[in-house]
């Protein structure tokens, strides 16, 4: 909190761009809401990547061009979306059957934390006033092969969103495969959170600083 | 002859209840079935307890129902929206019970129910708020939550099209709760875009074979666009 704030950031579209890189085709990937939707303008098009939509889709498409909506074709986040030839419609129970029975191999959240062993916390602030909605997200946190989180490094406050232990009621324990920030790329590993990368002019020292936590190099 | 057809959405309602637990389908607007939510207000019932993914859109539907204080409890997973205003006011005046469960727990609920299964052990939620107090087991080495079925007195749902004998096929996204929820009800009550003569649904298509339907009722009621919001 002390440490003085990086200089450099990865934009949100260099951070949608490095999680693409990670995403091989063939894979079955589930984009939750927020920043993890602009991973889906990065995926090649050349590359076959199945996007599944937790109200009962696979082989989600972009938006429909204006005046091409459909109420009843939308996406998590109710947003109006196509569906690409091959796509598929299914019910609830089968879309989370999709999650919980492990066929999705990625899925990328936004989140408030993530600890040293993987837990995720993005549901709820734990606020008194807050009126709580779980919807998917505890269910993706643990239904895919791999979970990646996108999120921004810290807090408004400088508060580093990579924390010892969660503050905020957890979502899901040890989930978390990847970690994406605007200032590294971190895998969370038995032996710990290891730094793939770093933000050009950023030290790995001023890293631990701003984080807060054990990170290998 | 079977004809399990109603003529109006009044007829379709009749009989639920006060004190009814009510399945409505849907994803925010799609596959809500507006017409018959409008006829279950009309018509009176109250002390509900309604099951839905949300707790309603602006001030129609389930919104417009729960606008009624009618509604003793809600089941759902994502009552927070953009434009859940009205579950808002009546959550923070106290005058409203929350049941909030993970949404593929409240699908799999629905689907056991349904499916005749007493209880199972799901992934989803161990470690969280909404585990506490409830039963865990340790299966192959991983943590599982004992959650229960949730029955229903009657299910309201959406679909595209249907016959006399209550065979349903739906449209896109608008599927969602309709299946599970038209298995697990008592009685199950359909609001379809059209119905057609026997035979004309293709077999191999039909999504919800017409032994979980009790009444269908063609409505010509276009679904209104969602707000986009929050997932869930």
């Amino acid at each position: 909190m002390n440490a003085p704030l990086p200089t450099q950031r990865y934009t949100r579209d260099q951070m949608a761009a490095r999680v693409a890189r990670d995403i091989p085709e063939g894979a079955y990937v589930n984009l939750g809401i927020g920043l993890p939707t602009m991973v889906a303008n990065h995926l090649p098009a050349d590359r076959d990547i199945f996007l599944h939509s937790e109200n009962g889709l696979l082989g989600m498409g972009p938006a429909p061009a204006p005046g091409h909506e459909d109420p009843d074709l939308i996406n998590a986040g109710k947003q109006p979306v196509t569906l690409l030839p091959g796509g598929a419609y299914f019910h609830q129970a089968d879309s989370f059957g999709m999650m919980r029975g492990g066929h999705l191999d990625f899925c990328v959240l936004g989140a408030f934390q993530v600890s040293a062993s993987g837990d995720l916390a993005n549901w709820h602030t734990g606020a008194k006033d807050a009126i709580p909605a779980v919807g998917g997200a505890m269910d993706l946190a643990l239904g895919a092969k791999k979970v990646f989180v996108m999120m921004e490094h810290l807090t408004k406050q400088g508060e580093s969103k990579i924390v010892a232990r969660c503050t905020y009621p957890v979502t899901a324990l040890g989930c978390v495969s990847r970690i994406y920030t605007d200032l590294a790329v971190i895998d969370v590993t038995p032996a710990g959170l290891a730094v793939v990368d770093i933000v050009d002019g950023l030290s790995p020292t001023q890293l631990v600083e701003l984080s807060g936590v054990p990170l290998h190099f | 002859m079977i004809d399990k057809t109603v003529a109006t959405a009044a007829e379709a309602v009749a009989g639920i209840p006060d004190g009814a637990t009510v399945m409505i389908g849907g994803f925010g607007t799609a596959g809500m079935p507006s017409a018959l939510i409008d006829a279950l207000i009309a018509q009176g019932a109250r002390d509900l307890t309604i099951v839905n993914n949300n707790a309603g859109n602006g001030e129609i539907g389930l919104a417009a129902l729960l606008k009624t204080k009618r509604v003793r409890k809600i089941i759902c997973s994502f009552p927070r929206q953009v434009d859940s205003q009205i579950f808002d006011a009546l959550y923070r005046a106290g005058e409203i019970e929350l049941e909030l469960v993970p949404q593929g727990n409240l699908a799999e609920r629905i689907r056991a129910a349904g499916a005749g299964i007493g209880a199972f052990f799901t992934p989803t939620g161990f470690g969280t708020l909404l585990a506490e107090g409830k039963e865990t087991r340790m299966i192959d080495g991983r943590q599982y939550v004992l959650e229960y079925p949730i029955h229903a007195d009657f299910a309201l749902v959406r679909a595209d099209r249907g016959d006399r004998w209550g065979n349903l096929v739906y449209r896109k996204t608008a599927r969602n709760f309709g299946p599970i929820m038209a298995s697990a009800a008592t009685t199950t009550i359909a609001q379809v875009r059209e119905i057609v003569p026997l035979g004309a649904l293709d077999p191999e298509a039909i999504v919800t074979p017409g032994i979980f339907v009790k009444r269908i009722v063609a409505l010509a009621a276009p679904t209104p666009m969602a707000r986009p919001g929050a997932a869930g």
